[in-house]
């Protein structure tokens, strides 16, 4: 995309730190949710609260922590408890307003897999699998998913169902008795969906700048639906782009420098 | 009553072949000293529980010495997979392993279950998700007063669980705070507890009383390892050590590779070299 400014990533974590609001309540994925909410909370929503599964409850990061649980994550944080505590009063109390998730594989109805491919007993590839996200999907008031896309990610049918998002679509949620409302938002590094609203399938309602359909299309596994009235991203802007720019620029060098220090 | 014991002493006196065994920090604090005494003693047929397998798991399995895994994420975290427990989950090498996947809220309710002397954990969990079809220890029950259906899980009850913690007093008590993680509920767990410490302080006078402290009376062993938890990190006293953790993923991704860094680094070393490990990254005073 040379010529615009920025990159399908960058487009993609500036989106998503966009849809996140100041009053919200975040559980945080690692990777591209960790860095569209300190985005989120470095530019819009500077009281957004970031909860991090390894406990830390309202942290402020000056650098993306590499896993969820780095020293800065809870040195910043209003407070950290306890493991259990995390999943049994906070997230299964109904305490999280949006659980931030990103997939290997996903299907158009945001069921995730982040499991294995191939079969479960006998794996073609054998990923880390779930962490929290079993109950992040099914807890959280609502879900956001982030992830660039390609055919082997984006797949009519996933290999395991890590995380539930709305299942064979329509109502399967409720049948299943589950009363929060799922996937509510995809942004990937081409375009913003949205589940359809009987249905749920996840459809295109937005195209980042430059974006084609033919291009969505073409990365994706399924045949993909479009809205009628097609908006097109705003751009990043200035503030946004070096908000994120920075963040990752003091990432880099705070995860490299130990490496130096230790060689020296 | 607990005993302060030279690292490899209380291995010895606490593992033994086929236990179950729980390594525990989520992490923060991961007692790798621990981990890699009980490698250079060779422990075999372990079944190793823990919610964030990592790097010492990696290693344990790599080295034939698990026959089972429980576990909630076995990835590197941030970084990617963990190659050598793939190539046991996938090939059989150097040895299959059985395979017991949780979530997290899982594995944490299950922990605190068994250190609160229960059989079981319930939690609304599991929902719509694969893993309650593939994993036998993954049922529901019906809640008596709602009819809601929830899910059990068996407790965790660890033969011996090992963890690291900033300081012991000169009693026993042992002192945890930062991330605590799940290290509470894996002790008190378990049948016996073992803690690596940064070091020993003559009292906790001076603690504030809500700070994580687990009382003397509760654990059987305490080591002082300074830098027993690298590349994990104690907090207050060094940094996590990230770079190590990216080197991993190419170490741990080649068979020979991986043997050549355990002879060197784990078999050839000691519980004493784990100060070193860590002296560039304590914080300026």
């Amino acid at each position: 995309m040379s010529g615009t400014g920025f990159t399908p990533n960058e487009m993609m974590t500036i989106a998503a730190s966009r849809a996140l609001k100041n009053d919200d309540v975040c559980f945080v994925g690692i990777g591209a949710p960790s860095a569209a909410c300190n985005v989120a909370r470095l530019t819009h929503a500077p009281d957004i609260t970031l909860i991090y599964e390894s406990g830390t409850i309202g942290t402020a990061p000056d650098v993306l922590p590499l896993s969820i649980g780095d020293g800065e994550l809870c040195e910043t944080a209003v407070t950290t408890v306890a493991v259990p505590e995390m999943f049994r009063y906070w997230l299964q109390g109904g305490r999280i307003s949006i659980g931030f998730l990103g997939a290997a594989q996903l299907d158009k109805f945001g069921n995730i897999n982040t499991t294995v491919i191939g079969d479960y007993f006998h794996p073609k590839t054998r990923l880390p699998g779930g962490g929290g996200a079993p109950e992040i999907a099914t807890s959280s008031k609502e879900i956001y998913i982030t992830m660039a896309q390609t055919k082997r990610g984006m797949v009519e049918k996933i290999d395991f169902f890590t995380s539930f998002g709305h299942g064979e679509g329509g109502d399967h949620r409720k049948r299943l008795g589950i009363d929060t409302s799922g996937p509510t938002l995809l942004i990937t590094d081409l375009a913003i969906w949205k589940p359809d609203p009987v249905t749920k399938e996840f459809t295109v309602v937005s195209l980042h700048p430059g974006v084609t359909r033919q291009q969505v299309q073409e990365s994706c596994g399924w045949v993909v639906k479009f809205a009628e009235a097609l908006d097109e991203t705003p751009a990043p802007s200035e503030l946004e782009l070096n908000t994120l720019r920075d963040l990752q620029a003091r990432t880099r060098a705070a995860h490299e420098g130990t490496g130096k220090a230790k060689a020296a | 009553m607990v005993k302060f014991l030279p690292l490899k002493q209380a291995v010895a006196e606490n593992l033994n072949n086929g236990d179950t065994v729980a390594f525990e920090g989520f992490t923060h604090l991961i007692p790798t000293a621990a981990a890699h005494e009980a490698i250079r003693q060779g422990f075999r047929d372990l079944t190793l529980i823990r919610m964030t397998p990592d790097l010492i798991y990696d290693q344990m399995i790599g080295m034939g010495m698990a026959k089972k895994i429980v576990f909630s994420y076995v990835g590197n975290p941030g970084v990617g997979l963990l190659r050598r427990a793939r190539d046991a989950i996938e090939n059989g090498f150097p040895r299959s392993i059985e395979v017991e996947e949780h979530s997290h809220a899982g594995m944490a309710n299950a922990y605190e279950a068994g250190a609160a002397g229960l059989p079981c954990a319930v939690f609304r969990g599991y929902r719509g998700a694969g893993l309650a079809a593939v994993n036998p220890n993954i049922k529901s029950v019906t809640c008596p007063f709602t009819g809601e259906v929830l899910a059990a899980v068996p407790s965790i009850r660890p033969d011996v669980t090992f963890i690291h913690a900033q300081k012991a007093d000169k009693k026993g008590n042992v002192l945890v705070e930062g991330i605590i993680g799940i290290q509470k509920e894996a002790v008190l767990a378990a049948k016996r507890a073992v803690v690596t410490v940064e070091e020993v302080a003559d009292n906790f006078d001076d603690l504030h009383p809500n700070l994580t402290v687990l009382p003397r009376w509760t654990i059987a062993a305490i080591s002082v390892v300074p830098g027993g938890s690298h590349p994990s990190y104690a907090h207050g006293y060094y940094a996590r050590d990230n770079a190590a953790y990216l080197e991993w993923d190419e170490i741990a991704a080649d068979r020979e590779k991986f043997q050549a860094w355990m002879q060197a680094n784990v078999i050839e070393k000691s519980a004493g070299d784990f100060a070193g490990r860590v002296e560039h990254l304590r914080k300026a005073a």
